[in-house]
This record gives C-alpha cells, sequence and structure tokens, in this order.
C-alpha cells in the first residue's frame, strides 16, 4: 500500500517486493531506467521519496533540500546477498552491481541524483523509530539556514519485511513539526 | 556463433537487470555502451565478472573491455576465441 498525506493511492495483494514495487513505478510512471538496477533499500527509498517529491515543483537545476533518514537493518538484505557471493572460495564472484549497495546511505544518492539535490544528507541505524532524532536534526538544519527543507524518514527492508515512512518539513509548515505528531503519523500509517 | 550470441543477449539482459528489453531488440552490431544499450562503468565490470564465471576468461586489464564490449558480436568473437570453459 502507498499513500499520501493520509490518502492511498496504491495498493496491491502481492506478497512479494519484487513484483509490488514494480507495480507502485509502473503506477506512479517514474520513468527512470536506473530504478531497476538498484537494491530492494533503494528502490523502497527512491519510490517513496519520488512519490512525495513530484508533488513539489522541484527546480530542475538545483533544489536545497537535505536528507535524514533513518532504519533499522541497515543495508542487511544487500549485505547478505554479497556475503553469498564471497563465501565460497571456489566459487568466489562478487557482484559489483551488488556490492555498490552494501551501504545504506547508497539511497540517499539514489535520490540526489534523481531530484538534483545539492544539500546535506544523512542515514541513521536505530533500534526503533526514532523521532526525537528526526525533529532535532530537522530543525537544526532547517534553523541554522543550512537546507529550505527537509525530508525525513525511516527505510527499512529485511527479508521480504519493509515499511517506508517519509514526510518534508520546513520553516513554515502546516503541522508543527514535534516527535508526539511524527510518530503519531508514522504509527497510524 | 549464433546460439553463443543469443546466449550472450540473454545474459545481458538478465544480470544487468535491463528491464523491458527483450533478446530480439539487441541486434548483434548494436553499441553496448553511450547510445546503444546505455550500459554504464558498473554494467561494465558486471561483465568482466560474467566472462569469468561463465566462460573462464579473465581480463588483466580492464581497458581490454572497452574493445570487447563494443557489441555482442564483437564479445562473442573474443569469447570463442578465449574460452577455457
Amino acid at each position: 500500500m502507498v499513500s499520501l498525506n493520509g490518502n492511498v493511492f496504491f495498493s496491491d495483494n502481492v506478497e512479494d517486493f519484487p513484483t509490488f514495487i514494480k507495480s507502485a513505478y509502473k503506477f506512479l510512471k517514474t520513468d527512470y531506467s536506473k530504478f531497476f538496477k538498484m537494491d530492494n533499500l533503494s528502490k523502497l527509498a527512491f519510490l517513496a521519496a519520488d512519490a512525495l517529491l513530484k508533488k513539489e515543483n522541484l527546480n530542475e537545476k538545483e533544489n536545497n533540500i537535505a536528507l535524514i533518514f533513518s532504519n533499522k537493518a541497515s543495508s542487511l538484505d544487500t549485505d547478505r546477498k554479497h556475503q553469498a557471493s564471497i563465501e565460497n572460495d571456489a566459487e568466489y564472484f562478487p557482484s559489483p552491481a551488488v556490492f555498490v549497495y552494501t551501504l545504506p546511505n547508497i539511497c540517499l544518492g539514489e535520490i540526489s541524483i534523481k531530484h538534483r539535490l545539492y544539500s546535506e544528507n544523512s542515514f541513521f541505524i536505530f533500534d526503533r523509530f526514532n523521532a526525537e532524532h528526526l525533529q532535532l536534526y530537522a530543525n537544526s538544519l532547517l534553523r541554522n539556514g543550512k537546507a529550505e527543507k527537509v525530508l525525513c524518514g525511516w527505510v527499512d527492508f529485511d527479508e521480504n519485511s519493509y515499511d517506508a515512512f517519509l514526510y518534508l518539513v520546513e520553516k513554515e509548515g502546516k503541522i508543527e513539526h514535534k516527535t508526539e505528531e511524527i510518530t503519531r503519523l508514522y504509527n497510524i500509517l | 556463433m549464433s546460439e553463443l550470441k543469443e546466449e550472450l543477449k540473454a545474459k545481458i539482459i538478465e544480470q544487468l537487470n535491463l528491464e523491458d528489453i527483450v533478446v530480439a531488440d539487441i541486434a548483434d552490431d548494436d553499441a553496448l555502451f553511450g547510445d546503444g544499450l546505455g550500459l554504464d562503468s558498473i554494467d561494465a565490470l558486471e561483465l568482466i565478472v560474467m566472462l569469468d564465471k561463465d566462460y573462464g576468461i579473465r581480463l588483466s586489464d580492464p581497458k581490454e573491455g572497452r574493445k570487447i564490449f563494443e557489441s555482442v558480436q564483437v564479445m562473442a568473437d573474443y569469447i570463442q576465441e578465449h574460452r577455457t570453459k
């Protein structure tokens, strides 16, 4: 299921992630050939960000939107694939295309390239969704003029369990950026 | 040789995750990089691994790849001559 501002705009009953994300990609009409070369975490983060940023009328040359993402599983899903390709000496053929995704923050690069974000970005690993950290870091960036807007959230993928929750915050927004509100929004989805 | 070229096209599509492209879309002489299939530097590294894994060909100099990966035809000629498996 994919929702924007509380409204579900895409759902599919398929259970496996590759089928789901491909259907969502086609539904969103996200025309980006490199998408199919990404690992699962990057596909999830990229499409979630695309659904949200599409509505923002972004500048074609440069956008000052910082990224603060977080999750629990880091890049474990891809790390396991890489490990499987190197654990047998007789069949030692690591894939360069897999290896480049063995860091969670690579997904931030994919988003930045697509939307021309020349801004700060960070990826944090926590045991649980951490609204306090997102709130403090995003507010600091906005207060210090490091970014005009901040795309924050949680993008987690491990085996076939996944979830993505992103929101865009700016100085003069409609909803107050406080931890209780962030947690409430995360929990209702 | 024709069988090898078809095999290479299928492997390229599958291993490089080329979406919405089928074997029939790739002509023997189509450029694989640049304006052709639009492959990138990571794809080139994947092709080097594929040569090693599937055909027992090790490229000591990655620059050799530029010539060998010019098209499916050039790749097939090279594999035919140098394969060890």
